[in-house]
């Protein structure tokens, strides 16, 4: 079996969730709609774990909308406040560093006749707070930023932009996506009035997220069908995904206070383990408060996507950055801005550790990572011309 | 065939085609440690004008179908299987040539150089770099080695119609000697049979014949395709079309669509003064006056011609004219010639020139073709036709 250190990719299915989720996929058939004792034990289970999803947020189960996952938790969103606004012209405000999720939707919102301002972060891997009060216009409707990227774990200052927001009275979402289960989230704190979750970043399954919505935002829904989720995410309640869901949640609060600071210390030493016995590799993002598990390094001199292969060859799974853009001949977004020239962007990897990470983990991956990395060098014309 | 007890991997290239398929199934069955990799070379969605225009055989190179057949046949056979990105590489050393040599009035062998540069450079240098001693592919050809001589030989394969070894001449010893082709002493019918026999989900996949990035056929609107997306001012090829004597007796629209032996795509040409109503074919193309050159059959029959950038590989290059069977075209008979090595002594660039005399004038030799030299099998070496 593999190192599995691609947690950011996804976790896998913890195994109270799995047991959690089980009655559901077998007996327990009821739709939770329906009014006969099949569906009330279905509504309870969803309600349930409803309470546990907003508790993992500090908000209040109302506020907490289940949907198929971060992507669509980030598309009801954005187009969901900004179809709800009536304004004539409107205005978004987001990073250059956000997942495709929320990128594409702003794209898809410029089509729209929407306006929409990235911002650049720091070298670091940072937006700073400023640039989003400048920003501001009359006609903003939404800034969304997310509080943990995906590539490198930094952290965004979401407190301060949540106050920026509140006081030019804007919406404020966040994609929460990567920081659920590695930071404290408390919606209020934050000051956000919607956050996006994905079940299966947070040793869930698959195919079910939520999005807090603050009470009184006005939201339009996505696509249309039945009153489910306070008329806000029509269809038929996935009840095993959502009861995995809710389970993982409670967890995932339950395991914060032991699992952050234990992971920063496991990757710690991989990161520090490995800028020492590769030469030239770097870390990025490490001038900036990040989640405890992610380690994005650049390898000079080597190809990611043949590295990445090499490695899970030799046993350690990993990625070169986001999953869903494997394969794309354009370099990461992210490592572009924060500055990497794209021969960079393209040598570098994402190791991100997780719950059932252990020492052992992180040991055997530092025997086989710089040893892959120098064979790789070895047969690189790249490196030789330089070395030579 | 790799022995057993050998942990190395073999890479092995696969296209979604029923050849390479058969190749990664063969030697998985053999017990060798096969790493499925398929090539992602070029983007289709990339020009659009040119989607949708799908032939009734045509078939789109990397397309997700064939990363999908692929994919299935390593499941199937139970090796490890991977996607890799070469896009740039295969534009810088592929795409460009293509388009600047059709410009040039030269027809390119794209195949050629993507064997040379791609496939057999970068691809084998990563699948070193995955840890593989050796790169297999679904080539029709054989490698031998010649301990005697010192020397990695290329051979045809033993189904003559299928055979690329053509293709395969600017292979390098350091190449071949990395290199299986274990189609080699196949034929397409047997190949096709153990596909059966191996159950590939691909067993009864039609061939595809085109060039893998223009799977219509149609270079010209490739080419008009790519220029405008590279942006690049439509600078006309366009021009006269005139006879052997110089006279002008019509137009064309571009010299990039024409190629020596072109008999088609003329249009109307002005009766010349005298001439029978033989059929025009092109017989010269002249890219610094855009003109083509037009004239009769008999026109296109020359005996000799410069060959440039050779490559020597079952044998050393020799510095005294040596006999061969020298192929001017893949779908080309070989013929009977004299290979003579020209004084280019530390000449600049230091390419090896040479001038192939065939014993009988050869049809339409065309400059961007390779010449490649057979001795029987063997194929000695080969150049480009200058």
């Amino acid at each position: 079996m593999a190192v599995y250190l691609d947690h950011n990719s996804t976790t896998p299915v913890a195994p109270e969730v799995l047991e959690a989720m089980v009655p559901y996929l077998s007996g327990e058939c009821g739709n939770a709609s329906s009014i006969h004792s099949y569906g009330q034990r279905a509504r309870a289970a969803v309600e349930r774990a409803r309470e546990s999803v907003a508790a993992l947020v500090g908000a209040r189960a109302a506020e907490v909308v289940f949907t198929s996952g971060g992507t669509e938790s980030d598309n009801l969103a954005i187009f969901g406040i900004v179809a709800a606004d009536t304004r004539a012209a409107k205005h978004v405000i987001t990073t250059q560093i956000e997942h495709h999720a929320v990128l594409n939707s702003c794209q898809a919102l410029e089509r729209l006749g929407v306006e929409v301002t990235y911002l650049p972060v720091s070298r670091a891997g940072v937006v700073d707070p400023a640039e989003v009060r400048r920003a501001l216009r009359p006609e903003t409707v939404l800034i969304t930023v997310m509080h943990a990227n995906n590539e490198l774990g930094t952290v965004q200052p979401i407190e301060e932009i949540g106050r920026i927001a509140a006081e030019a009275d804007v919406y404020f979402h966040t994609d929460a996506v990567q920081s659920a289960g590695k930071l404290p989230l408390a919606v209020d704190g934050l000051g956000v009035d919607l956050l996006s979750l994905s079940g299966h970043k947070l040793r869930g399954p698959k195919g079910v997220g939520a999005l807090y919505v603050r009470k009184g935002a006005r939201l339009r829904p996505l696509f249309y069908g039945g009153h489910h989720e306070r008329d806000r995410r029509p269809g038929t309640e996935n009840v095993p995904g959502i009861v995995g869901m809710g389970r993982a949640a409670q967890l995932a609060a339950a395991n914060l206070a032991v699992d952050g600071p234990r992971l920063a210390v496991l990757r710690d030493r991989l990161e520090r383990e490995l800028v020492a016995r590769v030469p030239q590799a770097r870390v990025n993002g490490a001038g900036a408060p990040r989640t405890p598990n992610t380690s994005n390094i650049t390898f000079p001199f080597v190809e990611g996507e043949a590295l990445v292969i090499a490695l899970d060859l030799r046993g350690v799974a990993c990625s070169t950055g986001a999953a869903c853009s494997a394969g794309a001949i354009e370099p990461s977004h992210v490592l572009t801005a924060i500055g990497l020239p794209p021969e960079e962007a393209r040598a570098s990897l994402r190791f991100s550790l997780g719950h059932e990470t252990t020492t052992a983990d992180v040991e055997t991956a530092l025997a086989i990572i710089p040893g892959a990395v120098e064979t790789l060098r070895e047969l690189s014309p790249l490196y030789q011309k330089t070395a030579g | 065939m790799i022995p057993e007890s050998n942990p190395a991997p073999v890479v092995v290239a696969m296209s979604g085609g029923v050849d390479s398929s058969t190749v990664a199934g063969l030697l998985a069955r053999q017990g060798a440690r096969v790493v499925g990799l398929t090539l992602q070379l070029w983007n289709q969605r990339r020009l659009p004008e040119l989607a949708g225009g799908d032939g009734p055989v045509a078939h789109r190179c990397c397309s997700l179908d064939d990363v999908y057949d692929a994919r299935r046949v390593a499941e199937h056979c139970g090796f490890p299987f991977y996607v890799m990105n070469f896009e740039r590489r295969f534009e810088d050393a592929v795409i460009r040539p293509f388009v600047a040599e059709y410009l040039s009035g030269r027809t390119p062998l794209p195949c050629a150089h993507c064997n040379s540069s791609v496939k057999f450079s970068d691809l084998l240098t990563t699948a070193r770099q995955l840890g593989a001693e050796r790169l297999a592919t679904g080539h029709y050809a054989r490698v031998r080695r010649n301990e005697a001589a010192g020397r990695w030989e290329l051979l045809r394969a033993r189904d003559a119609g299928k055979d690329q070894s053509y293709f395969l001449f600017g292979l390098t010893q350091e190449q071949l000697a990395r290199t299986l082709f274990p189609l080699g002493e196949l034929t397409k019918r047997e190949v096709r049979d153990l596909a059966r026999d191996l159950q590939l989900p691909v067993a009864e996949k039609p061939e595809s014949q085109e060039i893998c990035f223009v799977p219509s056929g149609d270079y010209a609107q490739f080419i008009a395709a790519y220029q405008a997306e590279q942006g690049a001012a439509p600078e006309t090829t366009a021009g006269e079309i005139v006879n052997t004597a110089g006279e002008v007796v019509g137009a064309h629209a571009g010299v990039h669509g024409y190629t020596v032996g072109q008999r088609r795509g003329l249009g109307a040409l002005r009766r010349e003064a005298g001439a029978h109503r033989e059929p025009r074919y092109v017989v010269r193309i002249e890219p610094e006056s855009r003109r083509l050159v037009v004239g009769e059959d008999r026109e296109l029959f020359r005996d000799r011609c410069l060959v440039g950038d050779v490559n020597w590989v079952s044998v050393e290059a020799p510095s005294a004219p040596l006999r061969a069977e020298v192929k001017i075209r893949h779908r080309h008979e070989p013929a009977a010639a004299w290979v003579e090595p020209l004084e280019e002594s530390g000449s600049a660039g230091g390419a090896a020139h040479l001038c192939v005399r065939f014993d009988e004038p050869q049809r339409a030799i065309t400059p961007g073709q390779a010449a490649v030299f057979y001795d029987s099998d063997r194929v000695l070496g080969g150049g480009w036709i200058r």
